[in-house]
C-alpha cells in the first residue's frame, strides 16, 4: 500500500471513530436537557446520523435496543415525505406514528437536515420516550391506536428555526403534561443540533465535504465483519418457541431461524395472531429486538449502522402478534416486543449453546400507577381522597443463566433502562415503596443460576385508594431454563391483603391495602446436580435460595448459616444422579 | 522567601512521590511505594528529601499528605468486614443499584459486588416519609438484639443507612447511639453525615465504603504520624481531600471516603496553580502516564469538581460499571490510554488501542523484558520520537527492531508496514484521548477550543500537540517537574471543606429562610472542620445550588451570594440560573418553574498565592543539539527533525517545529505547525498560528 494509500485509510478509521463520539454527545445533550423521566432517568432513547439516502452511519452507544433499526428504518420514511433537496438549515422534523417511528405514540423521533458549508450532508435522528401523550396512557386496555393518545404525522416542528406554532399549540393541547412535553421537543431538537455542528467541525478538520467515502468505509467493514461472524456459524435451519402471558389468552411466539451464506433469516409464521388489547407489536419494532437478539449472540462487537444489520432478515406474517397492521393498539409492544431476544436465543441455542442465556424475566414490569379524582372521584364527606398524581417506574425481575455465570439479579435484559431510586420516585408523587428487595428462591435452579427477581410491596401515603394499570408477563409463563436448567419463578400480582390481582389491565387497589409484585427469576442454565455445593451454600447463607430448595433442586444439605455438610451432600447427588439414569450402565 | 518548610507526600501504586518547598526552593524526591506497610517508603523518602535540602526534620512546619490506599482497598477488596443496617424491606438496595447493565451488548458482564455481601445487611423496623415524618418508628429493640450478631459474624465496621435520612437522620442516630455501647471498638458511619443527599443506593454505597476503609485508614494514619514523630517531624499532618482542599487528622478519620482520589486531584491542582501563575483562564489539563491518561477542566484556575464518582470500575473503565460514590470530588475523565496501553486490531479491521496495559511488567515489547505486544510507547519509538539510547536518562536502552516486530501484525492485518502501523496506533489513541474529552466538555457544557493545554506525566509531552490540534486548541505549557505533579499539587491546595446538603426549593415559593437556616448549619459543620485544620486563619465562602427546570433531570450548579437570602433574591437566582442554562444548551425553555435539589458550601483559607511568572526573558532562537529522522502524521513520511536537550535550553530558547525536545523521562513533540519556547518559570510553551 502506497503511503497516502495507508495515510487515507488511517484516517477513515479516526473519523469513524469520531463520527461514533459525536453521536455520543447528541445522546448526552439529550439525556441532560430531556424533561421526562423516562428519558433522563431511565436512559429509554437513542441517537444516530444517517446518510442523504436514509441509512445509518453510527449510532450511540447511550441508549435502549428497542430504538436500533425501528428508528433505522423511520428516517426512510421521513425522506419519502420531505425529500432532502427540499430540507433547509434549522429544519427539524418529528412524528410518534408507531408504524412510521418506533412502536408506540410515547416515542417521538425527530430528524434534523445537518448542513456543511452551505450543503446538506447527512441527517441526525433521534427518538425519546415522552411521559404522556394523551388518549389513555400507558397501558394496555385501548382497543384501537386512536384511544392511545395523540398521534403527531410526520410535520415539520420548526421550519428554518421557526417554531411551527399550530403544531405547538395542537401538542400542548393533547397532553396531561403539556410543558414537559413540549421541552421534551426542544430537547430533541437541541441534540441534533447538537450532533450537526460537531459534525461540521469534523469536515472542517478533515477538509472533506462529504461523508460518501466515509460511509462506504463504514458500510463495507460492517457488512464484512457480520458476515464474517455469520460464516463462522454452523449452517443450518433451527426453531423455537416461547408462550406467553398475553392479554385475553396466551401468546405463543415461533420463529423458524435460517443460517445461511451472508444471512440469518427468520421466519416468524406459526406466531400468534393480534389482540385486541395494546401488546401488539408493529412489524420495525419486531424487527429491531429480534436483530438485537441474533446480534448480541453473533456479532456483538460490532456498531450498529444499516450495514451491519442488513445480513438479519425477517419474514413476520401481516397480522400476526409481531406485525399488528394499523390501527391496532400496540402502547405496550414491549411486554412482546422484548421476549424477542429469548425466542432468537432459543434459536441459537441448538448453534452456539456456549454463547447465549437462559431465558429472563425480559419484560421490564414497570407499574403505571395513578391515583386521585381520576381513580376515585372527588372526596365526600368523610371519606379522604388521595392527591392527584402519576407515576411509573422501570423494574425487572432476574436475567437468564449463561453459560460460565450466574444470571444477574433484578437487572434489565434487553432493555438497557435504568431504574429511579425509591427516594427519587418517593418525591414525584404521594407514593410510599414499603419493599423493595430480592424475592429468595426465584432465581431458576441450574449449573449457573437464573438471576433472581424481586419483590416490590407499594402504597400510598395513608394508604388511600390509589390505582394500577398492570402491565406485566410470565405470570403464568415463567422464564424456562436450557440443557437441563430449571424454571425461574413465575411472576405473582397481588396485594397485600391477599386479594389475587390480573398481570394486565386497570385494577384498583382499596384504602388500607397495598400493590405487591413479586417480579420473575431468570432460568437456569445446565444441570442443578453440577452446580458446585459451595456456590449452593453461598447462596443459603446470602437468602437466596433456602435450604430446603438447596436439598430439593440441587441435592446439597446445607444449614441456614451456610454451613455445607459434604458428606451428605455426596449421598444426595449419588442417590439423585442414580434415581434419574435407569438406563446408565451401573457398577463402573 | 522565608517561613517553615512545607512536605508533601502522595503515595501512588508503584512510586511514592515527595516535594519540599523551603524558602521559596522546591526540592522533589521518588522513592518505591511498599504497599505492605506504605509508612516504610514514606519514612525512606523522607530522609533522602531532607537529606538533599540539607535540612532538620525539626524545620518542617507542614506535612500533606495524599495516598492512593484507600481506593486501592476498596479496588482490591482489602478493608474491613463491614455490616449494613437499612431499613425493613430494602436490604439489597447496595446490590440492585439502578437495576440496569453498563454494557448492552455484552451479555457475559459482571456486575461489581457490593463492599457489603447479602449476609452482613440487616434490617430493623423503620420508616421516614419524603419529609422526614416518622410512618414507623424505630423498633429499638430489634436495634439492640442485632448487636450479638453482628459481633459472632466478625463485624470490623458498620455502616448505618435509613430512607429519607438525609432529611432527617434521627433514627441513624438513635440506632448508633444503641449500638455503640454494644460493639465498642466497631466504628459507625451514617450515611445522613457521610453524604447527606437524596438517593439512597449512592448514599448507602457511600456509607458503605466509609465503613469499609474506616479502620485500615485509621490504623495507616496512626502509623503514619507515629512514624513522623519518631523521625522528629512534628509539624501537623494535613490530609488532601477529592474534591481538592485540604483537613486535619480528624475529619479523615470520620470520613476516610473523602481521601478516595486524593493522588489525581493533586494534578488538577498542579496544573491549576499554573494556570493561576501564568494567567490562564481557560485550561484543559492532560496527565498521560503508563496505563491511563487523565483529563480535566480547569477554569479561572479552578478545576472543576462533582458530587459523585465511581470507584472500582470493573468494566474496562465504563460508565455505571464501578461503585457510586456521592462526595465532592476534582472531575476528571480517565481513560485506559497511557504509554503501556496495549494496540491490536478489531473485528472490523480497525486499530484499538487499550484499555488492556502492559503494564510495568513485562512493558513494552521495546524495553526488551520479553513483552511482544505492541504499545503505544512502541509506537512513539517505530515513528523515531524518542532516542533509543537516552530514554529514562540513558537507564533504560530501547529495542527499536522490537517495537517494530511487536508492530507487524497490526500492519499485517491491514496492509501497512511497521512504519504506517506505527502511525496508525498513534492516530488512534490520540483521537480516542480527544473524543473522551469531547464528550466530557458535553456534559459539562464546556467548550475546548481556546483553551490551554497543559500537558504533564510521561506521555502527555509526546502526544500534546496531535491532541490539541484534534480539539482546536492552539496553546500548549509543558511544565518543568512534572514527574512529581501530584505532590506538587498538594502544596498549592487550600484547607477546605465543602458541605453539600438536600433541600427541595421551588423558586416561585422560594423559602429564603429555610435555606439561610440550611447555610448556617453548613458553615457551622464546615467552619469546625476547617478551624480546627487552620486556626485563626481568614475563611472564604463560596455557595453554590443546583438547579433545573421543574421536570428535568440533571441539575447545573449556579453561584449564590455568600449572604442570607431575602424573598426578593429569587428573581435574581432565576436570572442567573437562565444565564447559566443558556451557556450550557443555548436553548433555554420558556414558561417552565425551577426547582433547587441541593445546596453546596465550601470554606476554605486560601493556599498561598501562586508566584506570579516572572516576566518573559529576551528570545534568542537556538541550535540543534541533533537531528532525527522522524514521520510525520500529516504525511505518513521521514524529515528531517531538530532535536533539543530540554536541560540545556536556557529561559528564553526560542525554536520552531519541527522539532523534539528530549528530557530524561520524556520527550516533548513540537509539530511542524507547532512553535516553542521555554518560559520563566522552565515550562515549555507551545503555540501554533493558524493560516
Amino acid at each position: 500500500m502506497t503511503v497516502p494509500d495507508a495515510l487515507t485509510r488511517i484516517r477513515l478509521q479516526v473519523m469513524w471513530t469520531r463520527l461514533i463520539a459525536v453521536v455520543e454527545e447528541q445522546a448526552q445533550t439529550m439525556i441532560r436537557t430531556a424533561f421526562s423521566t423516562t428519558v433522563r432517568e431511565a436512559g429509554d432513547l437513542s441517537a444516530g446520523i444517517f446518510d442523504l439516502e436514509g441509512r445509518m452511519l453510527a449510532q450511540a452507544v447511550t441508549g435502549t435496543p428497542g430504538h436500533v433499526n425501528s428508528m433505522s428504518e423511520s428516517v426512510g420514511h421521513f425522506l419519502r415525505q420531505y425529500p432532502a433537496a427540499a430540507m433547509r438549515p434549522g429544519d427539524h422534523f418529528i412524528t410518534n406514528d408507531p408504524w412510521i417511528g418506533t412502536g408506540h405514540l410515547h416515542d417521538l423521533t425527530v430528524v434534523t437536515p445537518a448542513f456543511h458549508d452551505g450543503r446538506l450532508v447527512a441527517l441526525f435522528a433521534n427518538t425519546a420516550h415522552v411521559i404522556d401523550i394523551g388518549g389513555l396512557g400507558m397501558g394496555p386496555e385501548g382497543r384501537s391506536v386512536f384511544e392511545e393518545g395523540l398521534t403527531i404525522p410526520i410535520l415539520r416542528c420548526f421550519e428554518q428555526g421557526r417554531r411551527n406554532e399550530t403544531f405547538f399549540a395542537f401538542l400542548r393541547a393533547g397532553s396531561r403534561l403539556p410543558v414537559e412535553l413540549e421541552g421534551d421537543v426542544y430537547s430533541l431538537c437541541a441534540c441534533n443540533e447538537a450532533g450537526a455542528r460537531r459534525l461540521s467541525e469534523m469536515l472542517a478538520e478533515f477538509a472533506i465535504d462529504s461523508l460518501v467515502p466515509l460511509a462506504e468505509f463504514i458500510f463495507e467493514n460492517s457488512r464484512s465483519a457480520t458476515l464474517a461472524a455469520i460464516a463462522a456459524l454452523p449452517p443450518g435451519r433451527v426453531t423455537a418457541e416461547i408462550r406467553a402471558d398475553g392479554y385475553e389468552a396466551p401468546v405463543t411466539l415461533c420463529a423458524a431461524m435460517t443460517i445461511g451464506a451472508g444471512a440469518i433469516e427468520v421466519d416468524f409464521a406459526g406466531t400468534s395472531p393480534v389482540s385486541a388489547r395494546g401488546i401488539n407489536v408493529p412489524p420495525a419494532y419486531c424487527r429491531a429486538y429480534a436483530s438485537f437478539g441474533i446480534k448480541v449472540v453473533v456479532a456483538p462487537e460490532v456498531p450498529n449502522n444499516w450495514a451491519s444489520l442488513q445480513p438479519f432478515q425477517m419474514r413476520i406474517p401481516e397480522g400476526c402478534i409481531l406485525n399488528a397492521p394499523r390501527p391496532w393498539p400496540v402502547s405496550l409492544r414491549h411486554v412482546i416486543g422484548q421476549l424477542l431476544p429469548d425466542l432468537m436465543m432459543g434459536c441459537l441455542f441448538q448453534v452456539v449453546p456456549e454463547r447465549v442465556a437462559a431465558e429472563g424475566s425480559s419484560c421490564l414490569w414497570n407499574p403505571p400507577l395513578r391515583g386521585g379524582g381520576a381513580v376515585s372521584g372527588p372526596a365526600m364527606g368523610n371519606r379522604r381522597v388521595i392527591e392527584d398524581f402519576e407515576v411509573i417506574t422501570f423494574n425487572s425481575g432476574g436475567t437468564g443463566a449463561r453459560a460460565d455465570r450466574d444470571g444477574l439479579d433484578a437487572t434489565a435484559f434487553p432493555s438497557g433502562v435504568r431504574a429511579m431510586a425509591v427516594e427519587a420516585t418517593e418525591n414525584v408523587g404521594p407514593v410510599l415503596f414499603w419493599r423493595k428487595e430480592f424475592r429468595p428462591d426465584s432465581g431458576g435452579a441450574g449449573r449457573t443460576r437464573g438471576g433472581v427477581g424481586q419483590v416490590m410491596e407499594i402504597g400510598t401515603l395513608g394508604d388511600l385508594e390509589f390505582a394500577c394499570n398492570a402491565v406485566f408477563d410470565r405470570v403464568q409463563h415463567p422464564p424456562l431454563g436450557r440443557a437441563g436448567g430449571l424454571a425461574g419463578a413465575p411472576g405473582v400480582v397481588r396485594t397485600r391483603n391477599g386479594q389475587s390481582l390480573r398481570p394486565k389491565g386497570f385494577q384498583i387497589i382499596a384504602d388500607g391495602d397495598r400493590l405487591v409484585l413479586e417480579l420473575p427469576g431468570g432460568g437456569g442454565m445446565g444441570d442443578p446436580l453440577e452446580r458446585p455445593p459451595a456456590l449452593v451454600a453461598r447462596d443459603v447463607r446470602d437468602g437466596l435460595v433456602s435450604p430446603e430448595a438447596a436439598e430439593r433442586l440441587y441435592a446439597v444439605a446445607v444449614t441456614a448459616a451456610g454451613t455445607l455438610d459434604e458428606a451428605a451432600t455426596a449421598r444426595l447427588r449419588a442417590a439423585r444422579r442414580g434415581g434419574r439414569s435407569v438406563d446408565r450402565p451401573r457398577g463402573d | 522567601m522565608t517561613g517553615p518548610a512545607r512536605l508533601a507526600i502522595d503515595i501512588g501504586g508503584t512510586f511514592t512521590d515527595l516535594a519540599l518547598e523551603v524558602g521559596g526552593q522546591l526540592v522533589t524526591a521518588k522513592v518505591l511505594t511498599t504497599p505492605a506497610e506504605p509508612e516504610r517508603g514514606v519514612l525512606a523518602g523522607v530522609h533522602r528529601i531532607l537529606a538533599e535540602a540539607a535540612l532538620a526534620p525539626a524545620a518542617i512546619g507542614l506535612v500533606i499528605h495524599g495516598t492512593t490506599l484507600a481506593t486501592n482497598a476498596i479496588i482490591e477488596r482489602k478493608g474491613a468486614r463491614t455490616a449494613l443496617l437499612t431499613t425493613e424491606g430494602f436490604r439489597d438496595v447496595l446490590a440492585i443499584g439502578n437495576e440496569s447493565r453498563y454494557d448492552q451488548y455484552d451479555l457475559n458482564i459482571a456486575l461489581p459486588e457490593p463492599l457489603v455481601p447479602r449476609h452482613l445487611r440487616y434490617t430493623v423496623p423503620e420508616r421516614l416519609d419524603r419529609t422526614g415524618r416518622v410512618l414507623r418508628p424505630l423498633d429499638e429493640d430489634a436495634v439492640a438484639a442485632l448487636a450479638p450478631r453482628l459481633a459472632e459474624d466478625g463485624v470490623e465496621s458498620l455502616a448505618i443507612g435509613f430512607l429519607h435520612s438525609f432529611v432527617n437522620p434521627a433514627h441513624e442516630q438513635r440506632a448508633r447511639a444503641i449500638l455503640a455501647p454494644l460493639l465498642p471498638g466497631v466504628p459507625i458511619s451514617l450515611s445522613a453525615e457521610v453524604s447527606p443527599e437524596m438517593r439512597e443506593w449512592e448514599r448507602f454505597s457511600t456509607a458503605a465504603a466509609n465503613a469499609y476503609i474506616q479502620p485500615l485508614m485509621a490504623r495507616y494514619l496512626a502509623l503514619l504520624a507515629e512514624a513522623l514523630s519518631r523521625l522528629g517531624v512534628g509539624a501537623p499532618l494535613f490530609l488532601m481531600l477529592s474534591g481538592g482542599g485540604l483537613t486535619g487528622l480528624e475529619t479523615a478519620l470520620r470520613f476516610p471516603v473523602r481521601l478516595v482520589e486524593s493522588g489525581p486531584a493533586g494534578g488538577a491542582i498542579f496544573a491549576a496553580d499554573l494556570a493561576a501563575a501564568a494567567g490562564l483562564a481557560r485550561v484543559l489539563s492532560f496527565d498521560m502516564g503508563g496505563t491511563t491518561a487523565k483529563i480535566c477542566l480547569i477554569d479561572a484556575a479552578r478545576p472543576k469538581t462533582a458530587r459523585s464518582f465511581e470507584v472500582a470500575r470493573i468494566g474496562r473503565f465504563k460508565k455505571g460499571s464501578g461503585l457510586p460514590l456521592r462526595i465532592p470530588v476534582i472531575e476528571m475523565v480517565e481513560i485506559g490510554a497511557g504509554g503501556g496501553s496495549l494496540a491490536r486490531v478489531d473485528g472490523l479491521g480497525r486499530i484499538a488501542v487499550g484499555p488492556e496495559s502492559a503494564g510495568a511488567d513485562p512493558g513494552p515489547a521495546c524495553y526488551g523484558r520479553g513483552g511482544t505486544r505492541p504499545t503505544v510507547t512502541d509506537a512513539n519509538l517505530a515513528l523515531g520520537r524518542y532516542d533509543p539510547d537516552r530514554f529514562a536518562d540513558g537507564r533504560l536502552v530501547l529495542d527499536t527492531a522490537a517495537a517494530e516486530r511487536a508492530l507487524a501484525p497490526i500492519g499485517a492485518a491491514l496492509g501497512l508496514d511497521a512504519a504506517m502501523a506505527a502511525l496508525g496506533v498513534v492516530e488512534m489513541v490520540d483521537e480516542t484521548m480527544a473524543n473522551a474529552a469531547r464528550v466530557h466538555a458535553a456534559e459539562s457544557g464546556a467548550t475546548l477550543a481556546g483553551r490551554t493545554l497543559i500537558a504533564f506525566g510521561g506521555g502527555g509531552p509526546v502526544h500534546a500537540c496531535r491532541l490539541a490540534e484534534r480539539l482546536g486548541i492552539d496553546r500548549i505549557r509543558i511544565p518543568a517537574g512534572a514527574g512529581v505533579g501530584s505532590a506538587i499539587g498538594f502544596l498549592r491546595a487550600p484547607v477546605a471543606y465543602e458541605v453539600v446538603r438536600s433541600l427541595y426549593q421551588r423558586l416561585t415559593r422560594f423559602d429564603h429562610e429555610a435555606v439561610n437556616g440550611l447555610f448556617a448549619e453548613m458553615a457551622r459543620e464546615a467552619g469546625g472542620i476547617v478551624a480546627a485544620a487552620a486556626p485563626g486563619a481568614a475563611a472564604r465562602e463560596s455557595r453554590i445550588a443546583y438547579m433545573r427546570y421543574v421536570g428535568q433531570g440533571h441539575e447545573i450548579p449556579v453561584k449564590l451570594p455568600e449572604r442570607a437570602l431575602t424573598a426578593a433574591d429569587a428573581d435574581l437566582i432565576r436570572t442567573a440560573y437562565d444565564a447559566q442554562y443558556a451557556a450550557f444548551y443555548d436553548r433555554p425553555v420558556p414558561g417552565s418553574d425551577i426547582e433547587v435539589l441541593s445546596f453546596a458550601l465550601t470554606l476554605a483559607v486560601p493556599a498561598p498565592p501562586a508566584t506570579p511568572a516572572p516576566p518573559d526573558p529576551p528570545a534568542f532562537a537556538v541550535e540543534a543539539s541533533a537531528r532525527r529522522l522522524v514521520r510525520a502524521t500529516e504525511t505518513g513520511r521521514l524529515h528531517d527533525w531538530a532535536v533539543h536537550d530540554r536541560a540545556a535550553l536556557p529561559p528564553g530558547a526560542h525554536l520552531s517545529g519541527p522539532a523534539i525536545i528530549t528530557e530524561a523521562a520524556t520527550s516533548t513533540l513540537v509539530g511542524p505547525a507547532w512553535r516553542a519556547r521555554i518560559g520563566a518559570a522552565g515550562a515549555i510553551e507551545l503555540w501554533r498560528e493558524l493560516p
